[in-house]
């Protein structure tokens, strides 16, 4: 445990990584808005067409990657036929929903069966808008970030709901009852972890908070608490992603597909979508606010390491613990069985929450002493 | 200029699903009518409508969640100016937190929690 901890001492002794100078893509276009009202047109077009490129992209990927990993995980080999490896498999796939029937059920309410996934990929695009990438990728970078993460964060919630309740169907209704319940209930414990960050870096602006991590993550710059508070942030984004083992809102064996049983079509695939790319938002703010974002991994005293570790670029880090949180995620179901009702609500109203509470009461104290680690930029 | 481009891309996630929606319309069949458009109750009849009184327990968790998250947003503001205020700011924070602890405790003696 010294050993540890003096290790952890010495990465937070004085080394700081390289700083860039972080611009969103909206504040460029708002430089040149005054003399070149086309050129920042230019450049939000840009950045709204990389975002739905990136949207796609990931999308597609994750949904490969997560049947190759079941796959192997389950000692099989996941898709392998349609192109090399099967890579081609998740483009075939969205080929034939596209190219599927819509059925709206006759008792179904239209007007909110259509709004639903609306809702849905609408939550999950301002999400994404938001994610640091790298310094010179960031649509936009409110300065209530960490805010405007949980406010649009709960707009996913209403998609459920409304999806659920529209279908007029049983399976549908259960299945969105117990997700609201759900989500509503671990988001709580997720603002809390979220707010012990603010505490650290007195910010609410994400390219900020990044910043302030230029020497030291905070989930060692703050102790116990930034490592508790990560450990609640990644439960509760489980349970508000409504995955294994919180799987309850759609679990197979008892629901059909809970919420979106009555989806078929585009507007499933847009729900299917949504939850894919929430999976990624929850694991780059995760990676954004407790791992240093695009910051480069340093130990003081290694110059030589650190030269190395400076040399990758920023991109690259952000997207290698993204991408480890990611995998993490799909780890977890294939590892813990189904949580009961119950026992869910208790593990986040008897468990996470007065954890949470103590744990900003720790960090608040943290703070107010100056037991952390390595100075916090003024 | 940043919240320009949120209701740029509100109207961007209506403009997706209508668009998809549309393509799909002109390349799907499109054929409605009879048992297809029944309400899916694996095979059975549907009996009675979906949209029922449910379970108090969701509304009282919905309650519990309001009082919590309005909480957290009270919290943000004083989590970002925390360290200017010190000592003072810690204790007013923690009277807030022990206010709503007791409600807390309270919820879960009354077995709210207790879900069944």
């Amino acid at each position: 445990m010294t050993a540890f901890s003096s290790f952890l001492f010495n990465y937070l002794n004085g080394v700081t990584a390289n700083v860039y100078e972080p611009v969103s893509v909206a504040t460029r276009a708002a430089e040149v808005w005054a003399h070149e009202p086309w050129l920042a047109i230019g450049w939000l077009a840009l950045g709204m067409a990389v975002m739905l490129g990136f949207l796609v992209v990931i999308g597609m990927g994750l949904i490969y990657g997560e049947r190759k990993i079941a796959g192997h995980f389950q000692c099989r080999l996941g898709p392998m036929r349609v192109g090399w490896h099967g890579l081609l498999q998740v483009i075939a796939d969205t080929l034939k929903l596209l190219v599927k029937e819509d059925v709206v059920p006759a008792k179904a309410d239209k007007v909110l069966h259509v709004l639903a996934p609306v809702l849905a990929i609408m939550a999950t695009l301002l999400a994404l808008a938001i994610v640091p990438a790298t310094p010179w990728f960031q649509l936009i970078d409110v300065n209530i970030g960490v805010i405007y993460v949980t406010a649009v964060g709960s707009i996913g919630v209403l998609g459920v709901l409304i999806g659920g309740w529209s279908s007029n169907n049983k399976w549908s209704l259960l299945g969105a009852m117990r997700a609201g319940a759900q989500i509503i209930s671990y988001e709580v414990s997720a603002t809390l972890a979220l707010l012990i960050i603010v505490l650290f870096a007195g910010s609410l602006q994400l390219s900020t908070i990044v910043e302030s991590q230029a020497d030291g993550w905070w989930i060692w710059r703050s102790h116990l608490a930034g490592i508790v508070a990560f450990f609640t942030f990644l439960i509760a984004s489980t349970a508000e992603l409504n995955r294994t083992p919180f799987d309850l809102p759609e679990g197979e064996s008892e629901l059909t597909a809970g919420f979106h049983t009555e989806y078929s079509g585009m507007r499933f695939a847009f729900f299917f979508l949504a939850e894919f790319i929430n999976m990624f938002v929850a694991s780059a703010i995760a990676a954004t606010l407790f791992l240093g974002g695009w910051m480069p991994f340093q130990i003081a005293g290694l110059d030589g390491f650190n030269a190395v570790m400076q040399a990758i670029p920023p991109g690259v880090w952000f997207a290698v613990k993204t991408g480890g949180l990611i995998f993490l995620l799909m780890w977890f179901r294939w590892t813990f069985p189904r949580l009961r009702i119950d026992q869910l609500m208790g593990l986040e109203w008897k468990f996470l929450l007065p954890v949470g509470f103590v744990n900003l009461l720790f960090a608040a104290v943290l703070i107010l002493m100056g037991w952390y680690f390595a100075p916090i930029p003024a | 200029m940043d919240y320009i481009l949120v209701f740029v891309i509100i109207g961007l996630a209506f403009v997706m699903v209508a668009a998809s929606l549309i393509i799909s319309r002109i390349l799907a069949p499109y054929h409605p009518g009879g048992m297809k458009n029944t309400t899916y109750e694996s095979g059975q009849k549907t009996i009675g409508p979906s949209w029922i009184q449910f379970n108090v327990g969701y509304y009282l968790i919905g309650l519990l969640f309001l009082i919590f998250d309005v909480e957290a947003a009270f919290l943000f503001p004083g989590a970002v100016v925390f360290r200017s205020v010190g000592l003072a700011g810690l204790i007013e924070i923690g009277i807030f937190i022990f206010i709503l602890f007791l409600g807390l405790i309270y919820a879960w003696k009354k077995g709210v929690i207790n879900w069944v």
